[in-house]
């Protein structure tokens, strides 16, 4: 069962009672194989006899257009982007997540807050900043990290859409006008950044430049002892929850 | 070209900011006192809350089928708040303008608070937001603002009234509750936030002298437009 508790702050409205579904989280870079392991995952949970509901990023109903227009514009500042995608992710969090959890469905995530933080401090805003913006995130049972070299990385997204993202490459960043460079310097952010987040939450990491079904067999034995005594969750190390930091004086 | 940069945020430009409840007033104020700097010879850059194209629509879908929640709603808001800052009031301020601000991060404090949201989880997401040069609080009786709703025969809508917090079910009634929690955590912060509190139950011209001579010291020493823009002017 899901702690159902937040990463400190307070969530108006989170109801006073344990959530008994379990929150799975598979985090990494686009191509590391997230996807794949989430639909290998689900059909696994849910020949378990689990009830299984999916959730991604940019999936709310609420500001998902106004993020693709954004995107298409390039016009928004950082801090507007980051909130952005918090709104997304707040109105899933409660109205998809939440509600889930209180049914005892298991709720399999394709990344999570994780990857916005990392993305907002690439992008200038401090670590400090992005802990305490998504500190009413529901703190999940097991995040797994998919962890794949960027030249693997590289080679999967050629080989899937035959180019490099725009928005994948932080061309947004001005790092370089170059589009495999500033590819190469992204990600090698992103992971710095990844490798403070994780350190921090308590990232399982496995090793994604494997074959899928390698790597799925490290994904379900990280999976396996949430539902091994009848409903209570022993996780393999519980997650390392560092206390808010105080609220500044003003 | 004389550039002192402001003690409080460390920008060129200088920041006044109209903060207190719907009906004290506060709009009338500001707009009038951006008139006389403009007149003065200032270069002046006016903002009202909540007027950034962005998320309006997102703003007003969400509130007409009701689908915001206390975190929603403020995270909406949030956004819209820094789209604004990082297009329209860091440019100006940056260089060099005097910008008044109809309502900044203060009325979110209020409005989050009463919705439940955690305080410093609000402040931490508006930490962007430097403090500004002067914040004129207008106090005014919850009593006063709603017979001047009345008056004027404004409807009083859903979130304005706090409707969403099922405190009443009475549109009047609920006004009242709401409007009297959002001035609690105004007054709350006259003191946290430096506060310069204008009682607003005097005269619209009253008001203005009184705020013209609360600005004319900050602006010492201010450059004036031409001299932003020409040499020897």
């Amino acid at each position: 069962m899901t702690a159902g508790r937040t990463y400190g702050t307070r969530l108006p409205g989170l109801p006073d009672r344990p959530l008994p579904g379990k929150l799975i989280v598979i985090e990494g870079a686009d191509g590391s194989g997230r996807t794949t392991e989430v639909v290998l995952l689900r059909e696994w949970l849910e020949v378990e006899g689990h009830a299984v509901v999916d959730t991604g990023l940019r999936r709310s109903t609420l500001v998902a257009e106004e993020i693709d227009r954004a995107k298409q514009g390039h016009t928004l500042g950082a801090t507007t982007m980051a909130l952005l995608y918090c709104v997304d992710f707040a109105d899933q969090l409660e109205n998809k997540i939440i509600p889930a959890l209180s049914a005892g469905a298991t709720v399999l995530a394709d990344r999570y807050i994780f990857t916005l933080m990392a993305r907002a401090v690439v992008r200038g805003a401090s670590r400090d900043w992005a802990r305490e913006l998504y500190a009413f995130a529901i703190q999940p049972d097991l995040v797994v990290f998919l962890e794949a070299r960027s030249e693997i990385l590289l080679h999967r997204a050629i080989a899937k859409y035959g180019s490099l993202d725009y928005w994948e490459s932080g061309m947004d960043l001005s790092l370089s006008r170059d589009l495999f460079e500033s590819f190469f310097a992204y990600q090698d952010r992103l992971s710095k950044e990844f490798a403070w987040v994780g350190t921090e939450y308590g990232f399982h990491r496995v090793d994604a430049n494997r074959m899928p079904e390698k790597v799925h067999e490290d994904v379900r034995a990280l999976v396996a002892p949430l539902y091994a005594a009848k409903g209570h969750r022993s996780p393999p190390a519980a997650p390392v929850s560092r206390p808010r930091r105080p609220a500044a004086s003003a | 070209m004389p550039e002192s940069p402001s003690p409080t945020h460390g920008y060129p430009g200088r920041l006044f900011v109209f903060e207190g409840l719907d009906g004290s007033g506060k709009s009338t104020q500001a707009a009038l006192l951006g008139k006389w700097l403009q007149a003065q010879g200032y270069r002046v850059f006016f903002t009202e809350w909540n007027s950034s194209e962005l998320t309006a629509a997102t703003i007003r879908r969400g509130k007409k089928k009701n689908l915001l929640t206390p975190t929603t709603f403020s995270l909406l808001h949030a956004t819209d708040f820094a789209d604004r800052f990082e297009r329209k009031i860091l440019p100006p301020l940056r260089a060099g303008y005097v910008v008044v601000c109809d309502r900044y991060a203060f009325t979110a404090f209020v409005r989050d608070a009463a919705r439940g949201c955690d305080p410093a989880w609000v402040r931490n997401m508006y930490s962007f937001a430097p403090r500004p040069d002067c914040v004129f609080y207008f106090r005014v009786p919850v009593a006063v603002t709603l017979q001047r709703k009345v008056s004027s025969r404004l409807k009083i809508n859903y979130y304005e009234a706090g409707m969403d917090l099922g405190l009443s079910d009475n549109v009047e009634d609920s006004y009242q509750r709401f409007q009297t929690r959002l001035k609690q955590e105004y007054e709350q912060m006259v003191k946290t936030d430096h506060f310069t509190v204008i009682d607003s139950s005097r005269t619209v011209e009253t008001i203005q002298q009184q705020l013209r001579g609360i600005v004319r010291p900050i602006l010492d020493n201010f450059p004036m437009a031409t001299r932003l823009m020409h040499d020897g002017g």
